[in-house]
């Protein structure tokens, strides 16, 4: 039975490091990520999935421009770095050159799905050989907080501060299911990190889309819910069931296509 | 060898040949049929080259294959190239080498090309060529340079290069050994504790012992735009200019018509010369001021409402300058300027010399 610590009282010996479970491609320190994003637990299930699958020394992660950006230098993963929108475009230049590589891209909502929507699209109906992993929190969380394009109806934020009003604002773009009906794309499907549970269903995705991947199935797409408090004005504690009750109704988890599983 | 081949496909052939093995394009008049020859002629070498579903895309594509290490390029019109500016901003920043051709319509594009329309203190060379086998030659070059100074070139042609047929040497030059790409990502170094990381903004992985934030690095990177300009040698070509009493100045094809104009007033005694700059940047401001030492005044002739003209008054700040081009377009505004003949040109010519004479009588 592990000692159960004491916290009314102050510590009576120092700290000591019983176990370290920091995976390996990640490379320890200082992050400037809010309090309860749930960008960090997505990107560790990433990394933990190309070393668990043996990966680790041909992968390269190319990424676009958000909060997940600090993520660029904090990984030992080789590290093609992207601009707003342009993730899947440039990862197809590369991956052309060295089909050898496992590469995905990492974007969030704004990037791909404001900036860049025919980028992803247009890799997805050419069945590019890479998988494209989107953090989707339906607000732009590193300006602080407006509207995107996956933001759902009635939710508020700094541009849509009565919510979002389909009349006034559209409707969300639920691109998972978009790519899902493109041809050339071989697996998609939608995880969230806001419970354990929905984080290891995460993991099997990511772990899917990389094995895909290298056996040259196709295009590969994980969507993955990610909490921001911050952006959403909430208390962090109360962010994983706002994401459950606001954003997850609309974006449905769950696997939306795996071509070799029968239909 | 030489054969006879339009344009495009003599610049296809000589980037094949300088070692590019990816391409990503646009259709857009008159730089389609580059396109077309690197669609046909990369996959017989095992090149890849992309139908990219805008120039956006295009030089995205570019970009990710440059990164790899790859010999890369991608192009457009002077329309195109402004929707790839951020992109070239950024890749000047991540320090990626890209040969990028505009294959202008007309000469409107100076400005874009030489200023750049993008963002930051970042510049990039620029080559002119005025003729076929020199296009063969600089877009060889522009690879050359690229690997050297880690920096995307551009290469501006126009209609005429791109459609005219002239007999070309397409073959490979031999330049000294490029630097190695040791920085070029492949996904080995991942996992070794030393992942490499090619990035416009995030330049050092953390454990990096060098590791510099953006705000160093921009200002790094603007010094390196300024290290270019010193260091690069620049090109230009002269004619006729000892004793001239007045030289005029053009680029591209427009000046290989002015160079045929200044050659027969020549043969008439009259006083002219001729200047070229071929890397239009770094400009060839002091070879300029050298070759006009003689010159009363000087004359440019270009195909815009006057954009060199500043350069070459930068470079001479206590000469006349005068502008004798303009804009000349046909009813498609391709570039093929219905008044660029050497009569029309010899007439501009003359007139600035006549104005000379009255001024100093």
């Amino acid at each position: 039975m592990p000692t159960i610590i004491k916290t009314d009282a102050p510590p009576t010996r120092p700290a000591e490091l019983v176990d370290d479970f920091t995976p390996s491609l990640i490379l320890p320190g200082e992050h400037h990520l809010c309090p309860g994003c749930g960008e960090p637990a997505a990107m560790r299930s990433a990394v933990e999935m190309v070393e668990e699958l043996g990966f680790s020394n041909r992968c390269v992660a190319v990424f676009g421009i958000g909060c997940y950006t600090s993520f660029s230098p904090a990984m030992d993963v080789e590290v093609l770095q992207a601009l707003h929108g342009r993730a899947p475009s440039v990862a197809t230049g590369f991956k052309r050159m060295k089909p050898d590589a496992l590469v995905f891209t990492v974007q969030g909502d704004g990037d791909m799905v404001n900036e860049g929507l025919q980028e992803v699209i247009h890799a997805a109906a050419r069945g590019e050989a890479i998988t494209c992993i989107l953090l989707n929190n339906g607000v732009f969380g590193d300006t602080g907080g407006q509207m995107t394009t996956t933001t759902t109806l009635g939710q508020r934020t700094k541009t849509s501060l009565k919510g979002r009003e389909a009349k006034l604002h559209g409707f969300p773009i639920r691109i998972a299911d978009l790519i899902a009906r493109v041809e050339g794309s071989a697996y998609v499907a939608r995880g969230a990190t806001n419970t354990v549970g929905l984080v290891w269903q995460t993991r099997r995705m990511l772990k899917r889309a990389f094995e895909l991947q290298a056996a040259g199935a196709g295009f590969t797409f994980v969507e993955i819910l990610t909490m921001c408090p911050t952006g959403w004005f909430i208390e962090t504690s109360e962010s994983p069931d706002y994401l459950e009750k606001v954003l997850a109704p609309v974006h449905k988890i769950g696997v939306l296509k795996d071509i070799e599983e029968p239909a | 060898m030489k054969r006879l081949l339009e344009g495009s496909e003599a610049i296809a052939q000589a980037m094949v040949a300088a070692g590019c093995r990816f391409f990503a394009g646009y259709p857009m008049t008159p730089f389609t049929e580059v396109l077309e020859g690197m669609a046909r002629l990369l996959p017989e070498v095992g090149g890849v080259c992309m139908n990219a579903e805008s120039e956006i895309e295009a030089v995205g594509m570019a970009w990710g294959a440059a990164a790899s290490g790859a010999r890369a390029a991608t192009g457009s019109v002077g329309q195109g190239l402004s929707l790839m500016q951020e992109s070239l901003a950024e890749m000047c920043y991540a320090r990626l080498p890209l040969v990028v051709l505009n294959m202008a319509r007309g000469q409107g594009d100076y400005f874009q090309a030489t200023r750049g329309g993008g963002h930051g203190d970042y510049r990039h060379i620029v080559l002119a060529p005025a003729d076929l086998q020199e296009a063969v030659r600089l877009v060889q070059l522009a690879f050359d340079l690229a690997d050297r100074w880690r920096n995307p070139v551009m290469f501006l042609g126009d209609y005429y290069l791109a459609h005219v047929q002239e007999a070309v040497d397409t073959g490979a030059i031999a330049f000294e050994p490029p630097p190695s790409k040791d920085w070029a990502l492949d996904g080995t170094s991942s996992g070794t504790g030393r992942a490499k990381i090619v990035s416009p903004i995030v330049p050092t992985k953390r454990n990096d012992p060098n590791r510099v934030s953006y705000g160093e690095y921009l200002a790094r990177m603007a010094v390196y735009s300024q290290r270019i300009a010193a260091e690069f040698d620049p090109m230009i070509e002269v004619a006729h200019t000892g004793d001239a009493e007045l030289v005029v100045v053009a680029y591209g094809t427009p000046a290989r018509f002015m160079r045929y104009v200044v050659d027969r007033l020549r043969e008439e005694g009259m006083r002219v010369g001729f200047a070229r700059p071929v890397s239009l940047w770094p400009f060839p401001a002091e070879k300029l001021a050298a070759a006009t030492r003689s010159a009363a005044a000087v004359a440019v002739y270009e195909l815009n409402a006057g954009q060199m003209v500043e350069d070459v008054r930068l470079a001479l700040p206590n000469k006349p300058v005068r502008s004798i081009g303009g804009v000349s377009l046909d009813n498609a505004a391709f570039g093929i300027a219905p008044a660029m003949t050497p009569s029309e040109l010899d007439a501009r010519v003359r007139a600035a010399l006549a104005e000379l004479k009255v001024e100093a009588a």
